[in-house]
């Protein structure tokens, strides 16, 4: 693909979006189709300019290897990002990703599916630990070989994503062929026009995967912070800065998803004012020491990772999110229209409030924030 | 009578429609420009005294005076001019060196001037600080690469030492013999109703103002005036002044004339000797004793203070201030070359160091790329004009700003540049009793709490302008900024981008 000087990473994009969600406590395994469904009604606030799914417990079979997909312009990346990964991976499974033909996808690269286990000498030598070791690969991976992206790396977890309308995207990957008992999706609106798949959402580091919609005005700040850590936002977009942020506070700072929500979407001093001394010291020291990765700016994301699910908004609700329950069924989208496409009937159904996180994971009852 | 090689730069013209001949003038001017002729009964002023400082013209009832430019000149020539034609004069007179006051007065860029902010268009909203929540509080200490959970896995709070303030502005040093005690008073009040800082400079705390210790950083500079345990332990903050924008490389000097009462007091010297703070701090020569004299004073103080380092903005800021960022300080301030003083040497104060603006992108964007930018905070001063600049500091990555030129002007300085003859009209720059109760802190304090306010309301209607809410956000939000007319090589080092790409 000849160099587009309009692609994510060479120019910042903003964009406006929908996004929706479905998440089964009990475990059980439900198909891609309903997502996909869902985000038919929500078909103008994208612009087929992207769209995207990531799906949790989808590959029980390789349920212990991480599965890489990835994205090659042409035929000599595809042959060096093959070479980089027999060098430091233990390569179980590798196939092309099915894809059934569709008039309103068009362009599409060459998209690999790998399931791999790094290699236990290169990762004894790296003294890193494995998800570490997998996390530099990639980004060494994304940053150094031209016209290959491994955009999907966690374990039985992946994302799916293309330049289209997300109902288009769907079908052309087959999602009705996969069951998960996490499933989100994306509807991109970009102020652009750039043609290049791995812009679209959903945004995956290991297992955390983001859908994101909004604009955030803390980007560069959030950016520069970070990349004090070894990431590297080639993309320059929102979704993959978020992503990084949730990644360095969740695995490698040890946050619970509650207290990483705390930070990225902080709670006013006023309303820290009011707490008690202890939650009060706590949400000061969050405030202090990740002043940085304090987002502002227009947000609602939906943060995947293994065995759970957090919705959260900014803390103006600036966008909005709608989530409902029914049985062990969790639901959250841009939407109510688009959760009642998935379940007409919710129990309980809910305007988060700006800045509390609803997360959901398996075998647990919904928390609030 | 000697030849007189210099005319006045400067001219009071007295308009006699006006004058009244109430003699106001006569009795501010303490330069004695105004006399009053009763044969005549008429005022009459001596230009050649005259600073400019303004003191007549405010106090003027009648509105009768004015100090215009001189439109004497030497013959026109676009290699010398007046200045430097004037300067060799005095000098051949003198045999002296040259000093002078406040910050560098030269015609270099002002970086500030550009660089314009980013605001919100239809992808995001702007936020109104009238109806919603605007923040502007920031800590200013080392953050923790990581956190600590006691044995039932809450996280533990302890923080190293730090300061946190209301709004991003602190007052930055000026020591009480370079300014006035009322002007230190009207300082440390307002700090306290700002919740921000205010600076002892190299002159001690008088001991009325230790009821302000949680408001005050107090600060050891090389000739340790003084500094003393009660002292360091007041302070919210001790700070280890190694350098200053407008004389980087050279120390300070107090004459003894101002070195009388409580000055000598407060500084522990004898009255009327000379305070000459040395060039170098005289156990500081490399970046391991600094370390030393970081941890000499964290020691005394029990680690309950943060140690704030500061520099002037000299050619290798950037690798200085790595090194001080693994010296154990909490704090570096850095101060640019058009940063004020009491007194310099002109030729320094005039040609040595340079713009905050650059040494601070340089200076952030180095601590990100070794990855210790957590370990301290920024604070940045030498001519922070307004909330624009303030805003376009902390975008370009300083955590907070020093104001002291501000400040002054605040209290009623008039930039007349003459703070070395000890005869400020304004009550600042002086110890003469009758002038320093000119400055009234009741009336001073409440002007600097104005300025501040006003400019934190702006510092919020610009952020929320750009959609951001808590300033943390502003912090090295360099996107958020556009160059104007700047070369490649500025661009870069500002790692900002030119206005329109």
């Amino acid at each position: 693909m000849a160099a587009n000087p309009v692609r994510e990473g060479n120019i910042r994009i903003p964009s406006g979006c929908a996004i929706s969600g479905m998440f089964a406590k009990d475990g059980r395994l439900v198909s891609g189709e309903s997502i996909v469904h869902s985000m038919t009604v929500m078909h103008d606030r994208s612009n087929g300019l992207g769209g995207g799914f990531a799906g949790y417990g989808i590959y029980p079979e390789y349920k212990d290897a991480y599965a890489f997909h990835v994205f090659y312009d042409n035929k000599s990346a595809k042959a060096e990002c093959e070479a980089f990964l027999e060098e430091h991976f233990d390569i179980i499974n590798l196939s092309k990703i099915p894809i059934r033909k569709n008039p309103r996808i068009t362009d599409e690269p060459l998209i690999w599916r790998y399931f791999v286990n790094p290699l236990p000498t290169k990762l004894a030598d790296s003294q890193l630990g494995e998800r570490e070791f997998v996390a530099r690969c990639v980004i060494r991976i994304n940053t150094r070989i031209k016209g290959a992206y491994v955009f999907s790396s966690g374990k039985n977890m992946g994302v799916f994503k293309a330049v289209g309308f997300p109902e288009d995207v769907g079908d052309f990957y087959r999602l009705e062929e996969y069951e998960g008992y996490c499933w989100t999706a994306h509807g991109r609106y970009p102020t652009n026009t750039p043609g290049w798949w791995g812009g679209a959402h959903p945004f995956a580091m290991l297992d955390y995967s983001i859908v994101h919609n909004g604009e955030i005005s803390s980007y560069d700040a959030n950016r520069r912070y970070i990349e004090m850590f070894g990431y590297s936002c080639t993309l320059q977009t929102d979704t993959e800065v978020i992503t990084y942020v949730i990644d360095y506070l969740h695995r490698r700072q040890g946050l619970t998803m509650e207290e990483v929500a705390q930070v990225i979407a902080a709670p006013f001093w006023s309303t820290i004012e009011a707490k008690s001394e202890e939650e009060k010291a706590k949400a000061t020291y969050f405030r202090d020491v990740y002043a940085s990765l304090l987002i502002t700016g227009p947000f609602s994301i939906l943060v995947g990772f293994e065995g759970g699910l957090m919705a959260l908004n900014d803390r103006l609700k600036l966008r909005s999110m709608v989530a409902a329950e029914k049985g062990d069924m969790f639901y959250v989208a841009s939407e109510e229209s688009a959760i009642r496409l998935m379940e007409p009937e919710p129990d309980r159904l809910w305007s988060p409030r700006g800045g509390e996180p609803v997360i959901v994971t398996l075998n647990h009852t919904t928390e609030r924030g | 009578m000697p030849i007189q090689f210099l005319y006045p730069e400067y001219e009071v013209v007295r308009n006699p429609d006006l004058c009244i001949v109430c003699r106001v003038c006569e009795r501010q001017c303490a330069n004695e420009v105004h006399r009053y002729d009763a044969d005549l009964n008429k005022m009459f002023s001596d230009s050649s005294k005259c600073v400019n400082c303004h003191r007549c013209v405010s106090l003027c009832p009648t509105r009768a005076l004015k100090i215009v430019k001189s439109d004497h000149t030497f013959k026109e020539n676009a290699n010398w001019s007046r200045q430097s034609i004037e300067e060799i004069y005095r000098q051949a007179d003198s045999g002296g060196v040259l000093l002078s006051s406040m910050g560098n007065p030269k015609d270099y860029p002002i970086y500030w001037d550009k660089i314009l902010i980013n605001a919100s268009q239809v992808t995001n909203p702007s936020i109104d600080p009238l109806r919603e929540p605007m923040e502007t509080r920031v800590f200013l200490g080392a953050k923790p690469g990581s956190i600590r959970r006691d044995k039932d896995g809450k996280i533990i709070t302890d923080l190293p030492p730090r300061i946190a303030l209301s709004t991003p502005i602190m007052f930055s040093a000026m020591s009480y013999g370079s300014i006035s005690y009322n002007a230190h008073a009207s300082l440390a009040r307002a700090a306290r109703e700002l919740g921000i800082c205010y600076n002892t400079g190299e002159g001690g705390l008088h001991e009325d103002f230790y009821e302000y210790g949680p408001n005050t950083i107090v600060q050891v500079a090389s000739g340790r005036f003084g500094v003393h345990k009660d002292y360091l332990e007041t302070g919210a903050a001790v700070e280890i002044k190694m350098g200053q924008g407008a004389k980087p490389g050279i120390g300070g000097h107090l004459p003894g004339a101002k070195v009388f009462g409580d000055v000598s007091k407060t500084r522990m010297i004898p009255t009327g000797t000379d305070a000459i703070s040395p060039a170098p701090h005289h156990d500081i020569y490399s970046i391991e004793d600094l370390r030393q004299l970081v941890f000499s004073l964290k020691e005394a103080t029990e680690y309950k203070k943060p140690v704030i380092v500061k520099i002037a903005a000299v050619h290798n800021i950037a690798a200085i201030a790595s090194g001080i960022a693994r010296s154990g300080a909490d704090i570096i301030a850095i101060d640019g070359f058009r940063g004020g003083t009491g007194a310099a040497p002109t030729r320094i104060r005039d040609n040595v160091g340079i713009p905050i603006e650059l040494a601070l992108a340089a200076v952030d964007q180095r601590l990100r790329d070794e990855g210790i930018r957590g370990n301290v905070s920024i604070v940045v001063g030498g001519s922070i004009h307004s909330s624009s600049d303030i805003v376009k500091a902390i975008a370009l990555g300083a955590d907070a700003v020093y104001i002291g030129t501000a400040a002054l002007l605040a209290l009623g300085c008039h930039l007349c540049r003459s703070c070395q003859g000890g005869r400020c009209n304004w009550g600042i720059a002086t110890q003469v009793p009758e002038l320093v109760k000119r400055l009234n802190p009741d009336v001073g304090y409440r002007r600097l709490v104005n300025l501040v306010n006003a400019w934190t309301h702006e510092i919020k209607e610009m952020m929320g302008g750009m959609g951001i809410n808590s300033i943390e956000a502003l912090k090295g939000n360099r996107l958020m900024l556009r160059g104007i007319g700047l070369s490649e090589t500025e661009l870069k080092i500002l790692g900002i981008r030119h206005a329109g790409e």
